[in-house]
Order: C-alpha cells, then sequence, then structure tokens
C-alpha cells in the first residue's frame, strides 16, 4: 500500500453552498400509513409559501357562490314585491341593489382568479425546479431504468394535472358540494315539495357524472397511450428514413402505422360517442326537472301556495345548480387523476440516492488509482458485470483497457468517477477510498471522454469548457489543440457557434474531438478515455494521438482501446474479459504471453487456423463468448486465480451507454 | 441528444437567446435564416399565399364529407333551436298555463307547454347525440387522412430534403401540429357552433319577446365582442409565450436528463439548475399573465351580464308595472339572459385553437407542397434481374455552394469489389449515396446495367442496391424482426442462416431469448458493434445486385472484424460491391481501390499494385498502418 496522500476532514467543505442550501425536496415525509391520497396530501408543503394568497382564494370562492345565490334571490323580492305591489320607488331600490350584487359577485370573482394565479403557478414551479434537482442528483442507475420521456412527462404533464387540482379542483370540490346543500336547502325552504323533486334529480346526474368522467378519463388514457405509439411509429420511420429507403421498405413499415391510426381513430370515435351522450344527458336531466317544477309548481301557484316570484326564482335557481351537480363527477375524477399524478411526482421526489456523498479532499492528488477486488453488478442483472478487478495504476501512469465487446469496460471506466458506485471491493484514490471523497471533488480530479460524446445545444466554448466554466481563452486554445478540434474556428461563428442543433450537426469524429478537448481542459489528475478515437480517421487520429502523449504524460490516465495504435499511448495494458482482468503486462509482453490479446489485436492473426488447432466450436473467437472458450497458456492472471463469470455481455454496454 | 423532441423545435429561438447571451442575436437568426430554409420562416411572415394554401388544403380535406355537412347544419339549428324553446315555454306555462289553472280550472293549456317542452327536449336529445357524433366521426376521418397523407408523403420526400428539415421537425409536425388541428376539431367547432347559434337564437328570440327590453340586453353584445376582440388578441400573444416558455424547460430538461453522465461527470448540475430555475421563473410568469388575462375576462363578462341582467329586472320591473309586458315574459328574459352569456367562454377559446390549428394547417401544407427532387421515373425501364454493373458518367454533385464531385467518372463492372479510400470531406459517403439514389446527380448520369438510375422504379432499384452504414438503425421489435428486415418475406431459417454468414449467430443465441429477444429503444440493448453484425446480416438477406458498405465495422472490435471479414469475402463473391472503410484491414480484401480526394480519383488499382507504388498516398497510408500494428 502506497504513501496516503494528505486527506482533508470534513470540517472544511469544498462547495460551501452545498451545506447552506435549504433542505430539499419540500415534499412532506411520508407518513407511516399510506392511502391513496397520501402523496396528494404531502404536496401541502408547497402551498405553505403562499397561504395567505390560497385563503384569500376560498374566501372569495365562498363569497362568489353567496353572491351567485342572491341575484336569483332578488329578482324574487323584486317580482313578489314592488312589481306585485305596483311599488315603483321599492323597485328601484331592489332593482339596484341587484345591480350591486350583480357587481360585487364580479368583482369578487377578479379577486379570486387574480390573486390566486401567483400562488397557483408559484406552487407548480417549486415542485418542478425540485422535481429537476432531484433528478440532477440521482445517479446513472436511476436514469438507467427511466426513460427520460417517462419522466419528462412527469415534468410536465402531471405536475400541471396538480396545478389544475390545487387552483380549481381542490377549492370547487368543497365549494360545489357547499353550494348544492345551500341551494337545495333554499329550495326546500321556497317550497318543500319541489325542493325535494330538485334535490331527487340530482343524484341520477351526479351518479351519470361519475361513472361517465371515470369512463371518460380511461378513453382519454387510451387515446393518449395510442397517440404514444402513433408518435413512436414516426419517430420510427423517420429515424429510420435512410435504412427504409436503402431496403425500399416503405410499405412494410407503413402498414404498422395505418393499423396504429386506424386503432387510435376507433378509440378516439368511442370518446366522441360517448360524450355525445354524456354530454346531452347533462342538458336534458336539469331540462326534464324543469319540466316536473313547472308543472308542479304552476298548480301550487294556482292553489295560492306559492307566488309567481317565486316560481321564478326557483326556477333560476334550479338552473344554477346544473353547473356545480354536473362538474361534481369532473371535480372526483380530477381528483383521482391528481392523486395518481402525485403518486408519480412523489416516486421521483422519494427516490433514494445510493450514491451517498463523502466528505473527504485530497489536498495535493497525485493520482495514485487502485482498484482492489473491485466488482459490480447492475441492479437487475443476475450475474456480475465486473469480478474481482485488481488494478494498480501509479501516478502518471497510463493504462489501456483492452478487451472484447461487453467485457466490462465502460463499466469499468464509470466506476471511477462514480457515476455508477463498485458492489464489490473498492476504488482508493491516493490510498484513500473514492466513495469517503466529496463527490464533487472527486469528479474534478477524474475527467472522462466518453464514447458517445454527449454535446449541449450551448455555444462551441461552453461544451468545451462544462468541466471548467473559468478556463481562459489559452486553455481552450491548447485543449482544442490537443484533441485536434480546429475546426471549431470554421464554424460560422468560431467558438460561439452554437452546436447540437439542426444544420450545425457534427460528424462522429468532430464530436468526439470536442469531448476529447473538454476532458482536457479539466486539467484532471485521473484521465479517462473511452475508445474516445474511434470515430476518427488515420491521420487526425495520429496527430491527436501524438498530443495525446504529452498530455498523459503528466496525469494519470485509463485508456479504452480498440486498436493497437491508441494500446500504445499506455505504458501498460490491462486486459479485460468476460469481467475481470485476465492479463496485464507491455503491448509487447502482452502480445508475446497472452494469446486473448493476440486476439484482440493483431490483424494478422489467423482466427480459421487457430480454431482448428483448438478444436472448438466455430467463431470461437468472438470476444465475449461465455463458457467453453479454450484455455491457453500465458492467458492467466498475474495472480492466477481471477474466475471467470460469463456474463451476459451485450447488455452491459448498453446499459452504461443510456 | 440523438433524441430529437418535438419540442426542442419549438423554442430553438428560446434556447438560443438563453445559454449563449454573449452572442448577438440577430447574427444568430442570420444564420439560421440560410441553415433552416422551411416553413418555419415563411409562416412567420403570414402572406396571404400561406392562407390560401392552407384554406386549400382544408377543402381539399372536407371535400368527402359535403353532404354530411349540409345534413349536420340542419340538424345543429334544429337541435338549438330546441335547446332555446324551453324558456319561452316557461313563460307561456306562466302567462297563460297557471291563470287557466285558476280562472277556469283548466289544466289544458298548462299540459300543453309541458307536451311541448317535452317534444323540445327530445329533439335537443337526439339531434345533439347526432350532431357530436356525426360532426366528430368527420373530425376524426380528416385526422386520419391528414395524419397517413403526411406520413406517405414525408417518405416519398428525399433524404437531401431529410437531411435538411431533420427528424425533430418531422416528429413535430406529425406530432404537435396535428394535434393542434385534433384539438380544433374535437372541441372547437361543435362548441362554436353552438355557441353561436345559441346568441343568435337567443338574441332574436328576445327581440320577439319583447323587442323594448330586448334592444336594452343587446346593448351588451358590442361590448361583449369587444371584450371577445380584446381577449382573443390578448390570448393570443400571452399563449404564444407560454408554449415558447414551457418548450424552453423541455428542451432543457429533456437535454439534460439525456445528457445526465455528462452533467454528473463534469459537475454541471449547479449551472443548470440555475438555468432550469430561471426557466421555470419564466414560465411561472407566463402562465401567471395568461392566468390574469383570464382573470380580468371572465368577471368582466360577468359584470356585463350581472349589469345587464340588473337592468332588465329594472327595466323589465317598470314595464310590467305599467301592464306593457308580462310577468312570464320577465321570467323567459331572465332565464334566456343565462343562455346569452354562457357561451362566451366557448367563443373566446375557440379563437385559441383555430389560431393554433391554422398555423398548423400552414405548415402542413407547406411540407405537402414540397416535392420530391429525386423523383420517381414516369416510364420506368423495367430491371427485374441486375447484374451490377455501375457507371458514373461525368457526376456533378454538391451540396448548396460546395462542390463535392467535378465531374466523376468511373466503371464499375459487375461483381468488382471496390474499396474508397480517402480523407474526410473526399466525396466517398457521396459517391454512396448517388449510387443508392438518395439524391441525384446535378448533371451527369449514374448507371446500372447501362439504365439510368432515374430511369429505374423504386422497387427494382431496391432490389439492386442496398447501402448498410455506420447508422444501423434498429427498429422495433426481436432480433428476428430487425433481420428479417432486409426481406420480409423470408423465413425463420433463411434469417438465421444471414446472421450466420456474418458470424452474427454466436450473440444472438446468448440473448435471453435469441432471435426473439426485443432489442428494445432503438437497439440499446445491443452494442453499437453487434448493431451492426444485424445490420450486415439484414442487408446480407436482403441479397442485392450490389452492396455498399459505408463504414459499415467501424463499431466492431478486432475479433469481430475480422469475422465479418471474412464473411465478407463470400458474401461479396457474386455482386458488386463499394467499399467505404477507414481500417485498411478491410479495404485489402477489395479487388480495386480507389484513393479519393476532393471528389477526384487520385489513384487507382488493386491492393497489391498501390501499395507497391512508390510515394503513393496509398502506400503511404499502408506503410502508417503496418507500423502501427507492430
Amino acid at each position: 500500500m502506497p504513501a496516503v496522500s494528505t486527506v482533508h476532514p470534513s470540517t472544511s467543505p469544498v462547495s460551501p453552498d452545498d451545506d447552506a442550501r435549504e433542505v430539499r425536496p419540500r415534499i412532506a415525509p411520508r407518513p407511516a400509513r399510506v392511502r391513496h391520497s397520501t402523496s396528494l396530501w404531502r404536496l401541502r408543503t408547497y402551498l405553505y409559501p403562499y397561504g395567505s394568497r390560497y385563503l384569500v382564494m376560498a374566501v372569495a370562492a365562498i363569497a362568489g357562490v353567496a353572491l351567485s345565490m342572491a341575484i336569483p334571490l332578488m329578482t324574487q323580492r323584486v317580482i313578489d314585491g314592488p312589481i306585485a305591489r305596483a311599488d315603483q320607488r321599492g323597485l328601484l331600490v331592489l332593482g339596484t341593489v341587484a345591480v350591486a350584487i350583480g357587481i360585487t359577485e364580479a368583482v369578487v370573482l377578479f379577486l379570486r382568479r387574480w390573486i390566486v394565479a401567483l400562488a397557483n403557478n408559484g406552487s407548480e414551479r417549486l415542485i418542478r425546479t425540485d422535481l429537476y434537482a432531484k433528478l440532477q442528483s440521482l445517479p446513472m442507475s436511476f436514469h438507467g431504468r427511466w426513460q427520460s420521456g417517462q419522466l419528462l412527462s412527469r415534468m410536465m404533464t402531471d405536475l400541471s394535472i396538480i396545478r389544475r387540482f390545487l387552483g380549481f379542483g381542490m377549492l370547487f370540490l368543497v365549494v360545489n358540494i357547499v353550494q348544492i346543500a345551500v341551494v337545495v336547502v333554499l329550495l326546500l325552504n321556497l317550497y318543500w315539495p319541489l325542493g325535494i323533486v330538485v334535490a331527487l334529480s340530482i343524484i341520477p346526474v351526479a351518479w351519470l357524472c361519475l361513472v361517465n368522467e371515470k369512463r371518460f378519463t380511461r378513453l382519454s388514457r387510451k387515446i393518449q397511450d395510442e397517440q404514444g405509439d402513433v408518435a413512436s411509429a414516426v419517430e420510427e420511420g423517420v429515424h429510420g428514413l435512410r435504412v427504409i429507403k436503402s431496403f425500399g421498405r416503405f410499405a412494410h413499415l407503413y402498414s404498422g402505422f395505418e393499423r396504429r391510426t386506424q386503432q387510435l381513430y376507433e378509440t378516439s370515435m368511442d370518446r366522441v360517442k360517448l360524450s355525445s351522450r354524456f354530454l346531452t344527458f347533462l342538458e336534458v336531466i336539469p331540462t326534464c326537472t324543469m319540466i316536473i317544477v313547472l308543472g308542479m309548481g304552476a298548480i301550487a301557484t294556482a292553489r295560492g301556495d306559492l307566488t309567481i316570484g317565486t316560481l321564478v326564482a326557483f326556477i333560476t335557481l334550479l338552473l344554477s345548480l346544473i353547473w356545480p351537480v354536473a362538474a361534481l363527477g369532473f371535480l372526483l375524477a380530477m381528483t383521482q387523476e391528481a392523486m395518481t399524478a402525485a403518486d408519480r411526482l412523489a416516486e421521483i421526489l422519494d427516490a433514494e440516492s445510493p450514491l451517498v456523498d463523502g466528505t473527504k479532499v485530497l489536498e495535493a492528488p497525485r493520482g495514485h488509482l487502485r482498484f482492489e477486488h473491485v466488482g459490480f453488478r447492475f441492479d437487475d442483472a443476475d450475474q456480475n458485470t465486473l469480478t474481482d478487478v485488481n488494478l494498480d495504476i501509479a501516478p502518471g501512469e497510463t493504462i489501456a483497457l483492452v478487451g472484447g465487446t461487453g467485457a466490462g469496460k465502460t463499466t469499468m471506466t464509470a466506476l471511477v468517477s462514480r457515476l455508477v458506485d463498485v458492489t464489490e471491493g473498492r476504488i482508493t484514490l491516493d490510498g484513500v477510498d473514492i466513495r469517503e471523497l466529496r463527490i464533487r471533488h472527486l469528479r474534478r480530479l477524474v475527467a472522462t471522454a466518453f464514447e458517445d460524446p454527449t454535446l449541449f445545444s450551448m455555444s462551441a466554448r461552453e461544451n468545451l469548457a462544462l468541466g471548467r466554466s473559468d478556463a481562459s481563452d489559452a486553455d481552450i486554445e491548447q485543449a482544442i489543440d490537443i484533441a485536434q478540434a480546429h475546426f471549431v474556428h470554421d464554424l460560422p461563428w468560431g467558438l460561439d457557434t452554437r452546436i447540437g442543433e439542426q444544420g450545425m450537426s457534427l460528424s462522429g469524429g468532430q464530436r468526439q474531438r470536442l469531448a476529447l478537448a473538454r476532458a482536457v481542459l479539466v486539467n484532471p489528475t485521473v484521465l479517462v478515455l473511452d475508445d474516445t478515437l474511434s470515430a476518427l480517421d488515420i491521420h487526425t487520429e495520429a496527430l491527436v494521438e501524438e498530443a495525446l502523449k504529452r498530455v498523459l504524460a503528466d496525469v494519470t490516465g485509463i485508456v479504452v482501446a480498440h486498436r493497437a495504435s491508441t494500446v500504445l499511448l499506455a505504458d501498460r495494458v490491462a486486459v479485460l474479459s468476460q469481467g475481470t482482468i485476465v492479463a496485464v503486462g507491455t503491448h509487447s509482453e502482452l502480445l508475446a504471453t497472452s494469446q486473448e490479446y493476440r486476439e484482440l489485436m493483431s490483424a494478422d492473426f489467423d482466427a480459421e487456423v487457430e480454431l482448428e488447432e483448438c478444436g472448438s466450436r466455430p467463431h470461437a473467437t468472438d470476444g465475449h463468448r461465455s463458457g467453453a472458450r479454450p484455455e491457453v497458456d500465458g492467458e492467466q492472471p498475474p495472480d492466477g486465480r481471477a474466475p471467470r463469470h460469463p456474463d451476459r455481455s451485450g447488455d452491459v454496454r448498453a446499459e452504461v451507454a443510456r | 441528444m440523438t433524441t430529437t423532441r418535438p419540442e426542442r423545435r419549438l423554442s430553438r429561438r428560446e434556447a438560443r437567446s438563453r445559454t449563449s447571451p454573449a452572442e448577438v442575436d440577430h447574427t444568430v437568426d442570420a444564420w439560421r435564416g440560410v441553415k433552416a430554409e422551411g416553413q418555419d420562416d415563411i409562416s412567420d411572415s403570414g402572406s396571404i399565399f400561406l392562407r390560401r394554401r392552407s384554406w386549400s388544403l382544408l377543402r381539399d380535406l372536407v371535400r368527402p364529407y359535403h353532404r354530411t355537412l349540409l345534413v349536420l347544419l340542419v340538424v345543429v339549428v334544429l337541435a338549438n333551436a330546441a335547446r332555446l324553446a324551453p324558456p319561452t315555454l316557461v313563460q307561456k306555462g306562466i302567462d297563460i298555463g297557471i291563470p287557466a289553472l285558476v280562472e277556469r280550472d283548466s289544466a289544458t293549456p298548462l299540459l300543453v307547454v309541458m307536451g311541448a317542452m317535452i317534444a323540445a327536449v327530445l329533439i335537443q336529445a337526439a339531434g345533439n347525440i347526432y350532431f357530436v357524433r356525426e360532426s366528430g366521426r368527420v373530425g376524426q376521418r380528416i385526422l386520419l387522412e391528414i395524419r397517413q397523407r403526411l406520413y406517405k408523403h414525408f417518405h416519398v420526400l428525399d433524404v437531401a430534403f431529410h437531411d435538411r428539415y431533420t427528424s425533430g421537425r418531422v416528429v413535430s409536425r406529425m406530432t404537435s401540429d396535428v394535434d393542434a388541428i385534433a384539438e380544433m376539431v374535437q372541441t372547437g367547432f361543435s362548441g362554436l357552433m353552438t355557441a353561436v347559434l345559441t346568441m343568435l337564437g337567443v338574441g332574436v328570440l328576445m327581440l320577439t319577446l319583447d323587442w323594448h327590453l330586448g334592444l336594452v340586453c343587446l346593448t351588451s353584445f358590442p361590448v361583449l365582442m369587444l371584450l371577445v376582440r380584446w381577449f382573443s388578441r390578448q390570448s393570443a400573444i400571452t399563449y404564444r409565450s407560454v408554449r415558447e416558455a414551457s418548450a424552453a424547460v423541455i428542451v432543457q430538461f429533456v437535454e439534460s436528463m439525456t445528457g445526465i453522465r455528462a452533467v454528473q461527470a463534469y459537475r454541471r448540475e449547479d449551472r443548470n439548475g440555475e438555468i432550469f430555475d430561471d426557466l421555470a421563473d419564466r414560465y411561472r410568469d407566463a402562465n401567471v399573465k395568461a392566468f390574469r388575462l383570464v382573470a380580468i375576462f371572465m368577471p368582466t363578462v360577468k359584470l356585463v351580464g350581472n349589469i345587464t341582467i340588473g337592468l332588465v329586472l329594472l327595466y323589465g320591473g317598470y314595464r310590467v308595472l305599467h301592464g306593457e309586458m308580462t310577468v312570464g315574459v320577465l321570467a323567459a328574459f331572465l332565464l334566456y339572459l343565462r343562455m346569452f352569456f354562457e357561451p362566451m367562454q366557448e367563443i373566446s377559446q375557440f379563437y385559441n385553437t383555430f389560431q393554433s390549428a391554422t398555423s398548423a394547417l400552414e405548415k402542413l401544407s407547406g411540407v405537402l407542397e414540397e416535392q420530391p427532387k429525386v423523383a420517381p421515373p414516369a416510364k420506368p425501364v423495367p430491371l427485374p434481374r441486375a447484374r451490377g454493373a455501375v457507371r458514373f458518367e461525368d457526376v456533378h454533385f454538391g451540396y448548396g455552394e460546395r462542390p463535392v464531385l467535378p465531374g466523376l467518372e468511373l466503371d464499375i463492372p459487375a461483381g468488382q469489389t471496390v474499396a474508397l479510400v480517402g480523407t474526410t470531406g473526399a466525396g466517398k459517403t457521396t459517391i454512396a449515396k448517388l449510387m443508392a439514389r438518395f439524391y441525384d446527380p446535378g448533371r451527369g448520369r449514374i448507371t446500372l446495367d447501362g439504365v439510368d438510375l432515374r430511369d429505374l422504379a423504386d422497387d427494382d432499384l431496391r432490389r439492386a442496391v442496398v447501402m448498410v452504414t455506420q447508422e444501423n438503425f434498429m427498429f422495433d421489435g426481436t432480433v428476428g424482426d430487425n433481420i428479417r428486415f432486409g426481406r420480409p418475406d423470408a423465413t425463420e431459417e433463411e434469417v438465421r442462416e444471414a446472421a450466420r454468414a456474418v458470424g452474427a449467430d454466436t450473440f444472438i443465441d446468448e440473448l435471453p431469448q435469441g432471435y426473439d429477444t426485443d432489442v428494445a429503444k432503438r437497439g440499446g440493448r445491443l452494442s453499437a458493434g453487434q448493431r451492426q453484425l444485424v445490420a450486415f446480416a439484414r442487408a446480407f438477406l436482403a441479397d442485392p445486385a450490389v452492396l455498399i458498405l459505408d463504414e459499415a465495422t467501424s463499431s466492431l472490435d478486432i475479433p469481430s472484424e475480422r469475422l465479418v471479414q471474412q464473411a465478407l469475402q463470400t458474401i461479396l463473391a457474386n455482386r458488386t460491391a463499394v467499399i467505404i472503410a477507414h481500417r485498411l484491414s478491410t479495404v485489402e480484401i477489395a479487388d480495386r481501390v480507389l484513393v479519393l480526394e476532393h471528389g477526384q480519383v487520385l489513384e487507382d488499382g488493386s491492393p497489391q499494385q498501390l501499395m507497391a507504388q512508390q510515394g503513393g498516398r496509398y502506400a503511404a497510408l499502408h506503410d502508417a498502418w503496418v507500423e502501427s500494428l507492430a
């Protein structure tokens, strides 16, 4: 075990803002008893900052309902009072009062809507930024499981469902029930036999609404899913367009698309039919009630039990009930939706990060990297991707990682910057387990250039300086030099050209060079290059390698390589096979001793001849085959054990790459 | 960043001005103007031409339903008339039914009124159901037609168009634009019809009931129209800013989630967080503005409505007092007024859906107007069995201003394997794409067995010429499905045979369900090398006379590549092949090597001949390669 470099204790945080930050996410803790409504209730904490506004909203809503009921009552007074008694002055007074009530109602409505706008959108914004922060902090293992489309639909669709519920559904669920109750009491008070008729008619309406809303919601979801199917058929068709054209397979693809659009049409028609019936009933039932009320009311009036003014008020009030009752079903469905949406949000906000941040900081990092019995297994896999990997990389040394497709190379590089964590053993940097280091600090020390480089739609300069925003022009120029990325100067606006967008699409090689320059610019202690040169042509590759040699002289390097030319950048080579290191040595040593390495590296190697000698089944040279691989002398790792676990190769790379 | 979401496109301008404040906006726009030729920019100018074009598309779509629409018009007028009847009937009930009951003890007038109401309800119900269902059917049919027509058209358009137009915009045309039209079809249209008919009907009824009071009510109408106009204009602006802000949020979100690995590895979280907070703020502010617009509009409509009710009460009461009007009429007025103000929201909302649907129609009609540059021949020359002799005769080709091939002459006899070597931009891929007729040459011609490619039917051409690129697109489905894509009628055994021939069988056998393994989204389950092997098997199964391999082995590790090379020697034996490769090991299996630079052939000969050429480029490349192997 080499000497440990200075380790700083936790007392001095690297980025002070980390600790000062408020507790996020803001969502209330999960209670012991979980019900369907729990997640939605837990979101209450997002209302607190706007508490007074929500209070005003509630008061204004109740006042508004009260005022809206006052107007028909005033009408009744006018008809039965001044009009019946031919009192012109009374008419003027009461009429003016009615107008005043009308104006007040409008003002209250305005206040409610105006005030709640900010509260509502403010709460939504708080949840949204919390979600984003949470998602950024979750590790690759989480993101590997979740498609970004899924996350997006939570971020936009589910959140807007919640917003609508907070600003509208929640409130009117309560207000409408109160309003219905009050109106029914009023009606019973005006003339109880008719009141009972109205109260009874509410039941079928509310029931119909609830049932139909449920069906409606179900159909709407189905339509959404089918729209998604159509959209993915569209995407597939357009992304695979060149292949489709090249093979002339349009008819083949179109039949699939046609089927999906047809399906969407049929489901949409189902919804149209449902809504044609449903909406009609909503209009018809109140009218039917009105007919009954008119008939009974007329008889009652004739008998003198009811005044004409009361009958008019009665019918007007009855009409004012239509919306609250019809909306009841809709509001209940909305509440259900909001509960589901809240569950989906809580799922993310509650997601636990298995990646626990460390506390230590390396004062003077030297870059001594050690893999000690490292093993790794994906959550959902039943076999290890990496098993008992041991590797000691001295400060300043560069190791080439060589191995067939799916041997675990990319996974191994992802472990170093803790994009994923080892599941067995440990990795140390200058003698400190990297899990004890602050992640931000570790990632400042380790820079990785990925095989599939991610460029963001911002300027070339920002893309380059992603890991070091304070880089000077000279630094950037130097990094561009090393990566042979001079083409950025030829872009329309040079370094300020926004890239990653249509029309400005860069070739695979250009993207790789930018990603390489980005990693170099960080000026890291450990530089990891994951097959970063694969898309470069031979000339450029030679130039880049020349420059990289100088860079790698000073830093610890891990270079994933497929080609001999890249391997030559390294001081030593580690051969990775089926998740473990089977040989370590210099290029020429390994060529002499390891057959596996010869197979991987030498183009002159004649696979078929070798096959016949080994007497194995055909295609035995394929690097990622399990089990029955011929054992050949010199292929054993130095320490002689290294059990080889067969793995389900293909998945691994894809998993890490995702 | 491989996934281009439709939403991303909406907000390019947003995203641009956000992340690079240093950039001067108009310069970027200028750049965009050159690069982003197309519908988006033209539609901004909103010319009459565009409107005419989209209307003619709409007419075209509606044409098959003319008769249905006429019937629907009659039905909706009837249903609405029935809907408007009850309040008048209530009035009759009060004014005639009750006195009759009181004075003559006769229930007949009341019963007649009630019977009329029931009849009205029945007509209303039947008419409404019919109208909503049938207008919905027409709308959905039109949507279906738009989707299918667009999809077909996008696939008719040439590759050059798609290179320029980009997949993101295609997806956005086919999803969000079609959705905008769908929204109008689903909610807007029937809602508007009902709303307009209601307002008209109520207006007329009120005037006939009592024209004095009716006029008082109708004075509110101009005020309402002014309000609607104001609101529609304002909300069009506000909703656009909401959409833009939400698109910006989506772009930032999708980008950081798809690139989360780089975000975390380069500690970009904080800066991203700041940017996102900022965008979320802007989205919130835009929404607040939109909410407040409604907060002004709705209460104002309410205010006008309530004041009108108050006035009706005062003036109507006055008229009743003076015996100029009955109480029943007053009651009917109060009921009608309620109906009169209800559709206001509907009308104002329709304007919004209408606007976004029109702009969507403008874009869609623009796409449908595009004609493929690579057009199918009017009189195709039949070529059922191609031999595979390819000739380039004085072929000129360039992308925009930049010439790539200045007069290429090339003769590839049937059965020959040709490797193209050269630096980036030498024109290798262009040659390949011209052979596959992704583009047509600007001048000169390319022939297959002596027939100009432009004279071949698509089916004949695609059967004869197949190109495999480094793209290796995997379709949703199983590994077997993806191989079968090369020849959909191939048997299971033929699929396996093809996989075996290119050495893909080894890894496929190890997959959980072998050939039936789902490749998952975009082949995410397969590594790049495995995808290439599948693509090879696909091409092998297609069995073309001419096979073009454009960097098709770049992602393979050396053992797999070697296997593919061995397979290639048999695969290519009886067909013409053009190979583009960076690795010389692949080049070596060719019969003939062409060294290209700036679209011109510098060296031409067998690998051995070129290797022996002193000071030759290929010889130099080869030496460097051999050295790298040492």
